[in-house]
């Protein structure tokens, strides 16, 4: 009998551990799903409802894939994890063994103990459940006259697009007095702001929830904010102030849990052969500037790529190259190469140059050593770059003035598009001149 | 779990957006101006023919380009698919099927039954329809209108009206605006204007299309065409002589440089049509792996047929004496061998590793065409098999790929298997400058690292049903030769992933197991052991 790996969850993170580990090894590999049969892209949960894509499109991979893989899929909801006898027991009592078990669990969205947060029509906007609930409690604005996000983050943003696209009205609750400010530079997260406001969503800043009022039959009627007290009727209401790991299920068993499952550099739990990746793994410490837990979609497939390697013998640190991430804000495309901090945790030497096109939809945020003048990283809105050209460029530790001069190389906006490069050189030799 | 009363006539589950007033008023013109060639149809005899015709077409291009006005204009410029698949018309609802029948049966009226558009048989006036674009005709080359006439300025009319369309809904992309102009304008002047000015010119001269290339022209060598340029004078030999060169000459270098897309989605007219008129249907073209497998084969069988229909044509109406004509049966079967066994040997030294092993049998399966060829015409049996099959041949050529497959099958299933199912499962040309995309391009789209989130929205809206995603989550450039490179998967694009580009020829294919942004020494390890 070959060694058997099961992987609990199918997300991005499980689903490139199984397919590295296929390529690699002839090992039996199970996947074990509570959320849905095939492994689809959480991230384009938005554009199903938005009906841009089905479902179906969202499944990278065609139904036949995984048994021509020799990929099992199982599913069922993991209750315990027995690590002594290297058994799983499902909620309907099944059991299954394994040698080898990865947990990729992913997140859940957060709940802060608000009064009214299990109510009906109160959802957050992560798992398929969540989608198929958004479309029961706002299939369009007669049923939903008004819904109400509360959480300045990027699912939150997506929240509103995807119930605008739907001619639903959104008031947007965000803690911070600018959208998404604990990340992005003040330039850029006004520009936002504006977007937001632009697409008619009425946007409240500094604003936290108190409270969600219910109706007779346990419904959302109305929610409150704490601020002003006033009283918002809605019907829907969507909880988007951030995700943490889903591990409930591991509380009783051996495997050291903090936040996430604490794993070490080699994804490593406290118990052998069983490894944690994505965004309910927890490093024991930060690597470089890294958040211990890290929910995005790219470092749950690179723990994915690495732990691969490990558990077919070539044991491989996690080491993740240089940071990178990208999102959409409605209309505006948003990438990030290298590391520029918002005004909360900007260290003392990361100075920034900012430029915004006038049209204000087009901004960058370069960030460089006051002292040595090292190109740190990029904010780049609504024109496209190249991710390989500053990976190269933040390796080879660039200055900013050689970015700027080279900036051109490092465009990928489609043909055709002005190249914003040369007014972006003028404006920073501009402000050298002025500082 | 969604018990309300579901009001559109959608077949997928949520409502359709309403529309607005705008929308409404627009729609009412346009259906106006659609009225009155449906009467027409019914024979309805219009006292003033130009008159009625202007009111038709304009109320038809006015409705057109008002409904567009109205979704676009006053948005933000950006990404317009919201309930792409709520709509019954673009999501193989009712609306879509109902469209799909209408459309395959005019096709099939068009070509099959031509007088119940009212064509005049046998020097009878035109009435009906085609009567109604009497005037018209007459205005622009003196002549009364024929079906291909009504067809061809319909076809026109439906490139220009959707093209404004397409360019109001990309209002933000350059490059899908001038590649959309670049087919209205070669729509307009190549496919409909210049042919009816060159018939007044001399009208000896048959209906050229320039920019209509053999062998998606599959008449162009036909005995009866070549015969009447030969007849024109000087300006039909420079016709036929750019016919040749377009396809041996002009094809290969301008495929080198830009790919297969300088022709297929800025200047072909079929393409024309699938990316304006077709544009809302573009969604519905098949990902599976099936319908590939079966893309890869028929595409190929249908060039190759179209091949041996053409040669075999040609070399029943040579002549055997070099005195007669210099172009003798033998000399053309020896350049057309000499051709095609050129192109196998080159493909199978130089680039035979980046042919799959399928791909090698089918070649070798052509090959051997090629060879029993030569040996049918030295023994001599070749004549009589041509003599015999060239005319049939043709005819079914015709009848089978040029009117079924592109026509009746390529247009009139639009609504059902998206627009470019012709392009992608039938058009010789298309496999002609795949072949050569795919081997000989410096045009590949650039996939930009480790950024994608295999969201699917460019599988998604690909019309060749190319599974875009497939490549970009890999990190690997996407080089497929059935890519018209129309630009949309890289703007629909959530994340800036792709990227259409001209770049050399090195490093073109690049595959990759583990994406940028993880650990260097790892990529490099696995990256360069596969």
């Amino acid at each position: 009998m070959e060694e058997h790996t099961v992987i609990i969850g199918n997300g991005i993170s499980g689903v490139t551990a199984a397919r590295h580990i296929r390529k690699l090894s002839k090992k039996r590999i199970t996947i074990v799903s509570s959320e849905t049969d095939y492994f689809f892209s959480r991230t384009a949960l938005m554009y199903v409802y938005m009906g841009h894509m089905t479902f179906e499109h969202t499944q990278p991979y065609e139904n036949w894939f995984w048994k021509k893989n020799k990929i099992d899929l199982k599913k069922g909801f993991i209750k315990q994890v027995d690590t002594d006898n290297k058994q799983l027991l499902f909620s309907n009592n099944d059991t299954l063994n394994y040698d080898t078990l990865i947990i990729a669990t992913g997140s859940k969205p957060n709940k802060f103990g608000w009064p009214g947060e299990n109510l009906n029509g109160v959802m957050g906007m992560y798992h398929k459940q969540d989608l198929e609930n958004l479309e029961k409690y706002a299939p369009n604005n007669s049923v939903c006259k008004r819904a109400v996000i509360v959480g300045g983050g990027l699912i939150g943003i997506e929240l509103a697009e995807m119930l605008h696209s739907r001619r639903i009205p959104v008031t947007f609750l965000v803690r911070e007095n600018s959208f998404w400010n604990g990340i992005l530079p003040e330039g850029e997260s006004a520009m936002i702001n504006r977007h937001i406001k632009n697409h008619h969503i009425d946007l409240r800043l500094s604003s936290n929830l108190k409270e969600i009022i219910a109706d007779e039959n346990g419904k959302v009627k109305s929610i409150i904010i704490e601020e002003t007290g006033e009283e918002i009727p809605c019907n829907v209401v969507g909880l988007t102030a951030g995700v943490s790991p889903n591990i409930d299920f591991l509380k009783d068993s051996n495997i050291e849990i903090g936040k996430g499952v604490k794993v070490n550099r080699y994804l490593e739990t406290n118990i052998t052969n069983v490894y944690a990746i994505g965004d309910c793994a927890e490093q024991h410490a930060p690597i470089g500037q890294r958040r211990p837990i890290e929910a995005v979609w790219y470092t749950g497939r690179m723990m994915g790529e690495t732990v691969a390697q490990t558990i077919c013998g070539n044991k491989t640190k996690y080491t993740p190259g240089h940071w990178f991430n990208s999102a959409k804000f409605f209309d505006i495309e948003y990438q990030t190469y290298g590391w520029v901090h918002g005004a909360k945790g900007k260290p003392d030497y990361e100075t920034h140059f900012h430029w915004k096109h006038h049209d204000d939809t087009k901004c960058i945020t370069i960030a460089y050593h006051s002292q040595n003048r090292t190109f740190l990283g990029i904010n780049t809105f609504g024109i496209r770059m190249r991710h390989d050209t500053f990976d190269r460029w933040l390796s080879e530790n660039k200055s900013v003035e050689y970015v700027i001069q080279h900036l051109k190389e490092a465009n990928f906006d489609p043909e055709f598009y002005k190249c914003y490069a040369p007014e972006i050189q003028t404006a920073f030799y501009k402000n050298l001149e002025t500082v | 779990m969604n018990s309300k009363i579901n009001h559109s006539m959608s077949l997928a589950k949520p409502d359709a957006l309403g529309i607005s007033n705008m929308h409404k008023v627009a729609l009412c013109i346009g259906i106006v101006g659609l009225f009155i060639l449906i009467l027409a149809l019914c024979h309805v005899d219009f006292p003033n023919k130009g008159l009625f015709l202007t009111l038709s077409l304009g109320l038809i291009a006015l409705g057109i380009v008002l409904y567009s006005r109205a979704s676009y204009v006053n948005t933000m410029g950006g990404i317009k698919n919201d309930g792409v698949w709520f709509k019954s018309v673009s999501s193989r609802g009712i609306w879509g099927w109902m469209a799909g029948v209408i459309l395959t049966t005019f096709y099939i009226v068009l070509y099959f039954f031509p007088k119940y558009l009212g064509l005049g048989e046998n020097g009878a006036e035109n009435e009906g329809l085609i009567g109604l674009f009497d005037p018209l005709s007459q205005l622009l080359s003196n002549r009364p209108a024929s079906q291909w006439f009504v067809y061809g300025t319909l076809y026109t009319l439906a490139i220009l009206t959707f093209g404004v369309k397409f360019i109001l809904k990309y209002k933000h992309n350059k490059y899908q605006q001038l590649r959309t102009l670049s087919v209205m304008f070669f729509q307009l002047g190549f496919a409909f204007l210049i042919p009816e000015f060159m018939y007044v010119m001399n009208n000896d001269l048959p209906y050229y299309d320039l920019k209509n290339i053999w062998p998606l022209n599959y008449y162009l060598f036909d005995e009866w065409s070549v015969k009447a340029f030969l007849s024109s004078g000087n300006i039909g030999l420079g016709l036929l002589l750019f016919g040749i060169i377009s396809i041996f000459v002009i094809t290969p270098i301008l495929t080198y440089k830009y790919g297969k897309r300088w022709y297929c989605s800025w200047v072909c007219g079929c393409g024309g049509l699938a990316e304006t008129a077709g544009d809302s249907f573009r969604q519905l073209s098949s990902k599976k792996r099936y319908a590939w497998q079966i893309e890869r084969w028929l595409i190929h069988l249908v060039l190759v047929f179209s091949v041996v229909m053409t040669t075999a044509m040609i070399y029943t109406y040579l002549g055997y004496d070099s005195n007669d004509f210099w172009l003798t049966r033998g000399l053309f079967i020896s350049l057309v061998i000499g051709f095609l066994t050129l192109i196998f040997v080159g493909v199978m030294i130089f680039k035979r590793q980046e042919l799959a092993k399928d791909a090698k049998y089918g070649a070798l399966g052509f090959f051997t065409i090629i060879l029993l060829l030569a040996f049918m015409h030295t023994t001599s049996t070749t004549e009589h098999l041509f003599y015999i099959n060239s005319g049939t041949l043709r005819s079914a050529y015709g009848l089978y790929i040029g009117s079924i497959f592109s026509g009746v099958i390529g247009t009139g299933f639009y609504p059902i298997l998206g627009n470019r199912a012709w392009c992608r499962f039938g058009c010789p040309m298309a496999a002609v400058l795949g072949f050569q995309q795919r081997l000989f391009s410096k045009f590949r789209i650039t996939t930009n690292g480790g950024q994608c989130i295999s969201c699917g929205n460019c599988s998604t809206y690909c019309e060749m049903g190319i599974d875009v995603r497939a490549y970009a989550q890999k990190g690997e450039n996407i080089v497929r030769s059935s890519c018209v490179g129309c630009g949309i998967c890289a703007a629909v694009c959530p994340r800036g992933v792709l990227k259409l580009e001209n770049q050399s020829m090195k490093g073109r294919i690049n595959p990759n197991d583990v994406l940028l942004g993880n650990d260097v020494d790892l990529m490099h390890f696995v990256n360069k052991k596969n």
